[in-house]
């Protein structure tokens, strides 16, 4: 079950890759878990095949899935997706947390300790 | 506060297969209306009673202070109308048309007819019989807005048109609105060029009022949450929600009376919220006729 956005100015493909991608790092989908077939999610999100067939190329080209020719596609094998891709989301934030804090001039060392005073805001807050 | 140019209270009409349910609405000068649906709502009735074209069998319609029906001669001075099955004359020209029209309404603005015929690229010794239906659309648009009436009423203006034809009528309504004692009430089912013009929204399914309010109020009650779910958690239907579809350990919940409370009430179920995002009128669209079916048919 994926739900496109339409005031989501980012092209359809990228939307599918991604909710695709939250599915396998949450662990609703497992590794080698099947994939629907291109036409039965563009069937299901009104969207035209080839915008489905671009995001599981794409989604192949980094590894998240195989497509077999003739057997659809499916989860890759490779131990631990689900974590990996988990790990790549937290990457991107950091990616951005870095660039924002160089634009406004905030030394690493000064970024290590909000981040560990943000951290420990949110434990005491889970404890309470 | 000045008087509203349309209010319509209580308004009833039945037919045998459809009936207008209690229709009320006011709209103040100096704003654009749009009067959306889908097919069938109850759209055109509606304008077809604010002009006198059709009798309410109850309930009170004023248009520019005129009751209507019963002041429609006095009110259509000051009203310029148009929607879909108003006939030209086939046989006859753009600029005949125009002429006759001049002879009858004195505030006709001839320069600004002129730049109209210009903008919309329509050639005014043309027959109307050899005109496209873009073209016919735009003529009839002109001879309305050429008179400068206080108020247009316009049933479908863009239905049918192409992207560029319905830019250009889109771009000639907003300019209208530069006069502040102008109003503007159109009906349509492009979603798209309701949320682009107008300052009021008012919704229609089954001959019954949904909302109508100011467009941005409404646009942002609406939200779609994107949520994660431990397992075996189920989330709870909460006031303001009107749909969730839950599959494994992702949930979509769309919200048509959001507060930021919704969100943590959710997070206290264990949910983390992915995202929170807007929606556009059509997804609001389709979303509430959905909605509004299954609590009639409940």
């Amino acid at each position: 079950m994926l739900v496109i956005s339409q005031s989501d100015k980012r092209p359809i493909y990228l939307q599918i890759m991604e909710q695709i991608k939250r599915r396998i790092a949450v662990g609703d989908w497992a590794e080698g878990h099947p994939l629907p077939s291109i036409r039965q999610l563009a069937v299901d999100l009104q969207v035209s095949v080839i915008t489905v067939k671009r995001a599981y190329l794409e989604l192949e080209r980094e590894g998240v899935i195989i497509t077999q020719q003739g057997k659809g596609s499916r989860v890759t094998a490779t131990a631990g997706i689900g974590l990996k891709l988990q790990h790549e989301e937290l990457q991107k934030h950091l990616e951005q947390v870095a660039r924002l804090s160089m634009l406004l001039g905030v030394k690493p060392r000064e970024l290590e300790s909000r981040l560990r005073e943000v951290s420990d805001n949110i434990t005491a807050k889970e404890k309470s | 506060m000045m008087d509203p140019v349309i209010r319509m209270e209580g308004v009833r009409k039945k037919y045998r297969y459809f009936a207008l349910d209690n229709i009320a609405l006011e709209l103040q000068p100096g704003q654009i209306m749009g009067l959306i649906g889908p097919n069938g709502a109850g759209k055109s009735t509606t304008i077809r009673i604010l002009m006198g074209l059709v009798h309410q069998d109850q309930g009170d319609v004023r248009v520019l202070g005129y009751r209507m029906p019963a002041e429609q001669i006095a009110a259509k001075w000051e009203i310029g109308f148009a929607s879909e099955d108003m006939r030209l004359y086939g046989a006859m020209t753009v600029r005949w048309h125009m002429d006759f029209i001049r002879s009858i309404y004195p505030r006709w603005d001839e320069k600004y007819a002129q730049l109209l015929l210009k903008r919309f690229g329509l050639n005014p010794e043309q027959r109307i019989k050899g005109l496209s239906h873009g073209q016919r659309v735009k003529s009839t648009l002109l001879l309305v807005l050429a008179r400068c009436p206080r108020l247009l009423v316009l049933d479908e203006p863009t239905t049918g048109l192409d992207p560029v034809a319905r830019h250009e009528i889109l771009r000639e309504l907003s300019a209208v609105m530069k006069d502040e004692g102008r109003s503007i009430l159109f009906s349509s089912h492009n979603t798209h060029d309701v949320e682009q013009i107008s300052d009021q929204i008012t919704f229609i399914d089954r001959g019954r009022i949904i909302d109508s309010m100011d467009k941005e109020a409404y646009l942002d009650r609406w939200r779609r949450l994107r949520l994660e779910v431990p397992l075996g958690v189920e989330l709870p239907a909460l006031p303001g929600i009107i749909d969730i579809r839950q599959d494994g350990r992702l949930a979509v919940a769309t919200a048509n009376e959001f507060v930021p409370d919704l969100a943590n009430a959710y997070e206290n179920t264990g949910a983390r919220i992915q995202s929170i995002e807007n929606m556009t009128l059509e997804e609001i669209f389709v979303a509430n006729v959905e909605h509004s079916r299954e609590e009639v048919g409940a």
